[in-house]
């Protein structure tokens, strides 16, 4: 279940570069932004969901702390694309992202207590995986422009950071 | 530039009132992309460690060993002062990619 979750959640942040290195092209800095704030989004969305249906203190820490971190990444990643005067573009791979992440949200809303707790940590693993594997080898790699190269660099390094954490949380669980 | 001249008004503060902390020293560690530098410290029973946090986001500067445990809001600094000697070993409690280690001596 996480397992082709996690699979399907790269498959969709790798249509972008998939599909455009077949036809000999990446995806634009227009394109790359919309994809790396529509990520932050969904993770806010989830630890909303955390925090309106969880009691277990860790989760809800964790929950607090994906909120902070990534409306502080999405408000840079704002006030950068405002200085380059980019307007981000929505896509596919967006597209897909916030089909699944709805999917996702209407699976978890069914499950309380414990089982909540677990779905929602051990879904905050996988999904940070995928972002970082997709920031790593399709998207850091696609990107022209330096200042939001380095912007999603630093926020590679914090979304590692999220998986670890997760990680921690997801042993309670085990 | 703050550094030394924190540290000389400590001193000069410490040999007026405390002559036992006369040595006692302000140690910068700047926070930054996600990374404390300097990662290894050296420092001694008494020092202040001063972490400066560059990043936009809130950090921690947390001892696994308990002896301390700071939240750092994004650019801005917390200290806290070496009460024992020894390795501690410290980490950011939110990223716990970041890690780093403070040798302190008697």
């Amino acid at each position: 279940m996480v397992l082709a979750r996690f699979a399907a959640i790269l498959s969709a942040l790798l249509i972008a570069s998939g599909a455009a290195s077949a036809q000999g092209a990446k995806p634009t800095d227009p394109q790359i932004a919309h994809i790396a704030y529509t990520a932050g989004l969904i993770d806010i969305a989830a630890a909303d969901q955390a925090l309106q249906k969880s009691k277990n203190k860790d989760v809800v820490a964790f929950a607090n702390d994906m909120k902070r971190d990534h409306q502080a990444v999405n408000d840079q990643a704002l006030a950068l694309v405002k200085k380059l005067n980019v307007t981000p573009e929505d896509n596919a791979t967006s597209k897909t992202l916030n089909k699944q992440a709805t999917d996702k949200r209407a699976e978890l809303a069914k499950l309380s207590g414990a089982a909540f707790d677990k779905a929602y940590i051990d879904n905050e693993v996988a999904y940070h995986k995928a972002v970082d594997d997709a920031l790593e080898t399709a998207l850091i790699p696609s990107a022209s422009n330096q200042e939001l190269k380095s912007l999603l660099q630093t926020g590679l390094k914090i979304f590692q950071g999220h998986e670890q954490h997760a990680e921690h949380v997801a042993a309670e669980f085990k | 530039m703050r550094g030394p001249i924190v540290s000389r008004l400590l001193g000069v503060v410490a040999l007026a009132c405390l002559p036992a902390a006369a040595h006692a020293e302000v140690i910068q560690v700047r926070i930054e992309k996600l990374g404390f530098a300097p990662q290894q410290i050296s420092a001694h029973v008494g020092d202040t460690i001063e972490w400066l946090n560059a990043d936009f986001i809130a950090h921690t500067a947390t001892a696994r060993n308990g002896a301390f445990d700071v939240t750092i809001a994004p650019n801005s600094s917390q200290s806290v002062v070496l009460k024992a000697d020894g390795a501690v070993d410290f980490y950011c409690k939110f990223h716990p990619n970041m890690t780093g280690r403070i040798t302190v001596a008697k």
